[in-house]
């Protein structure tokens, strides 16, 4: 007796009975599939807790003390060092910004005074901030002081009715220079009274200030640098500004830290209900293939019996049924992956258009693995065990089982 | 060679003992044909299932060949049943869903046979039931399933055919033609034992053994 044979008797009998051959896959499949369905859902609220805290997670804010006699202006050569990769590894980005406020002026009247706020090209990201319409000024315009602007909410309600796009590609005097309008901000509601332009301009056109900066904004490489970043740029600014004792020191380094903490609680939190999600779902899914495999091989000790009657030999026996719970959980668990891939692919494309800002589901490939593993593992266990004990039995025994 | 040395066979269903067969004592020669009679609950298939090694006595000891069957292994009882026995059940106990010539060619299967296709048609030919082959058996009459069955006990020439009332379906016609197979069969140096409720079957039979209440009451050679 053969494997080889074995494998044809175990297809001979998957095909003699479709229906249950059917019935048993559907267990595995909808077993498999509502796993990697439901990780996935669980991972894509995780990634969206992440992504909502992560970017402001690893920022930390510099700026100087106000009042201190004596005390020193950030500047651009503080900006420069920050930047030294070498002295600051743990910083990824450093972005200086300074501050005041004008006068905007349209040629056709109407006035309206604002926040001015000279920056560097990455301010969208750093203040984690989104366009309404047109674009942002890039490092080459930061470079050249280009004399371009992006207009907060506020100005584009009184200069402009509200209405972004007519605010777009017009001319405004700030101060006593023109400058263009490429951008509007969406809303944010902190800082929508503003006008930002290239950090440059603002000083030549504006501020004035020479190479001082109002405040700096540095974000660490990733969230679990931020201590290492705001020890760096506290050693290192302490150096440039020659303090000894931290009692003078003349500038505040601030971590978002609250907003740091709050944020990996609430991953953590997500971590453990996805994998309560999984680990359920995984148990009800075995569930349902054990109890499949248990009912039908069951139901076919009689055939076991009429197989032993003719002279099969247990291992026969065993072999065809092994082969053939191996062939339905691969098969089944085969098409509950795709099943499960398909239905979080296609969550992913309807449910945000229902409800808008909907975290979509994202496939894991160790949920995957895992629920086709336990899948076949189950329907091996749940397939061989009764199959054993049915071809333990004394054919005739076998045979009269009800 | 067959020889049943005082085997009992005894039911306990709840505090109730039944004995099927109660102390029986039969040598059965190579080459015989052996008809076993008697009436319904004489315990006959009880009998039929020991031979055919299928159950097990709860006293006594089955010589088969002069080989304590008793003490055989799982395994060495299976290859006995492949090779050594045919056997007819009373029910047939065909495979379902799986069509008449891949039932004549299980036992083949489990012996790793050549050519079984060729020799299972053959045996269904035997039969008269060469133009079913690819028939299930739910789409065969009781007589037509009972003939594969018979086919599927024959495929292997097994030097014993143990047959539970292989005619109980059948009609006159049918029955002589499976009886002159097992004659042939017979005549071919094979033992044949049957149960029948027929005189007219018995009629083919060297020996006629007759059981009452699990005990034989009386062995006539013809
Ligand atoms: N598994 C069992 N459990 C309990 N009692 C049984 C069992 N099998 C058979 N019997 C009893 O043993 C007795 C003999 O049964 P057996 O099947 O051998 O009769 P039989 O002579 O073949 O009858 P028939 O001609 O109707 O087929 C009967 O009384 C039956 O009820
Ligand atoms: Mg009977």
């Amino acid at each position: 007796m053969t494997l080889w044979e074995s494998a044809r008797i175990a297809m001979r009998g998957l095909r003699s009975n479709k229906l249950r051959s059917a019935l048993t896959m559907l267990g595995i499949i909808i077993g498999v599939a509502a796993v990697i369905v439901l990780v996935a859902f669980g991972n894509g609220l995780q990634r969206f807790v992440a992504d909502a805290f992560g970017p402001l997670a690893n920022q930390i804010q510099i700026s100087k003390d106000q009042g201190g006699v004596g005390a020193k202006d950030l500047t651009d050569a503080d900006v420069r060092a920050l930047r030294d990769t070498g002295r600051a590894p743990a910083i990824a980005t450093v972005s200086p910004t300074v501050g005041g406020s004008a006068q905007l002026q349209l040629a056709g009247g109407g006035s309206y005074r604002t926040g001015i706020t000279g920056t560097e090209a990455d301010y969208l990201d750093v203040a984690n901030r989104e366009l309404v319409v047109g674009s942002f000024f890039d490092d080459q315009q930061v470079t050249s002081k280009a004399k371009v602007v992006v207009l907060g909410p506020n100005p584009v309600a009184s200069l402009f009715g509200g209405q972004a796009g007519a605010a777009l590609g017009q001319d405004v005097r700030i101060g006593r220079t023109t400058f263009r309008i490429i951008g509007v901000l969406a809303a944010n509601g902190q800082q929508d009274d503003v006008a930002v332009m290239p950090l440059g301009a603002a000083r030549s056109y504006l501020l004035g200030g020479g190479d001082v900066v109002g405040s700096v904004t540095v974000r660490a490489v990733s969230t679990d640098a931020v201590p290492q970043a705001v020890e760096q740029a506290t050693t290192i600014l302490d150096q440039r500004h020659g303090i000894r004792d931290p009692e003078d020191r003349d500038f505040t380094v601030t971590a978002l830290q609250s907003l740091l903490d709050q944020s990996s609680q609430v991953l953590s939190f997500v971590t453990i209900f996805v994998a309560a999600v999984a680990g359920i779902s995984l148990i009800v899914g075995s569930i349902g293939v054990a109890n499949i495999m248990l009912v039908t091989v069951t139901e076919r000790t009689r055939e076991i019996g009429i197989r032993k009657a003719i002279g099969a030999r247990r291992r026969a026996i065993l072999q065809q049924f092994l082969i053939e719970a191996m062939v339905l959980t691969g098969i089944g668990g085969v098409i509950g992956i795709l099943l499960g891939i398909g239905i979080s692919v296609a969550a992913g494309i309807v449910l945000p258009q229902l409800v808008p800002d909907f975290p979509a589901p994202s496939v894991s490939v160790g949920s995957v693995v895992l629920a086709f593993g336990v899948s076949l593992l189950i329907g091996l266990l749940a397939g061989g065990f009764p199959a054993n004990r049915a071809a333990r039995m004394r054919p005739i025994d076998a045979l009269r089982h009800q | 060679m067959i020889e049943l040395e005082r085997v009992s066979k005894v039911y306990k269903t709840g505090d109730l003992e039944l004995r099927a067969l109660d102390d029986v004592s039969l040598r059965i020669d190579d080459g015989d044909l052996v008809a076993i009679m008697g009436p319904s609950g004489s315990g006959k298939s009880t009998m039929m299932n020991i031979l055919g090694c299928l159950d097990v006595p709860s006293s006594g000891t089955y010589l088969l060949d002069g080989i304590d069957v008793g003490g055989l292994s799982d395994n060495r009882l299976a290859d006995i049943r492949n090779t050594k026995i045919g056997f007819v059940f009373q029910s047939f106990n065909l495979l379902p869903r799986t069509s008449a010539i891949r039932n004549v060619e299980l036992p083949m299967v489990y012996a790793g046979t050549r050519n079984r296709r060729g020799r299972a048609q053959r045996a269904l030919t035997r039969v008269g039931l060469a133009d079913r082959a690819d028939h299930k058996p739910n789409e065969l009459s009781g007589g037509q399933q009972q003939r594969v069955a018979v086919a599927r006990a024959l495929v292997t020439e097994p030097t014993m055919i143990l047959a539970d009332e292989p005619t109980g379906n059948l009609d006159t016609t049918s029955t002589v033609d499976v009886m002159n197979l097992f004659v042939e069969l017979n005549e071919a140096g094979r033992t044949v034992v049957l149960i029948t409720h027929e005189p007219e079957v018995a009629e083919f039979a060297k020996r006629v053994v007759t059981l009452r209440d699990g005990r034989i009451v009386s062995d006539e050679r013809r």
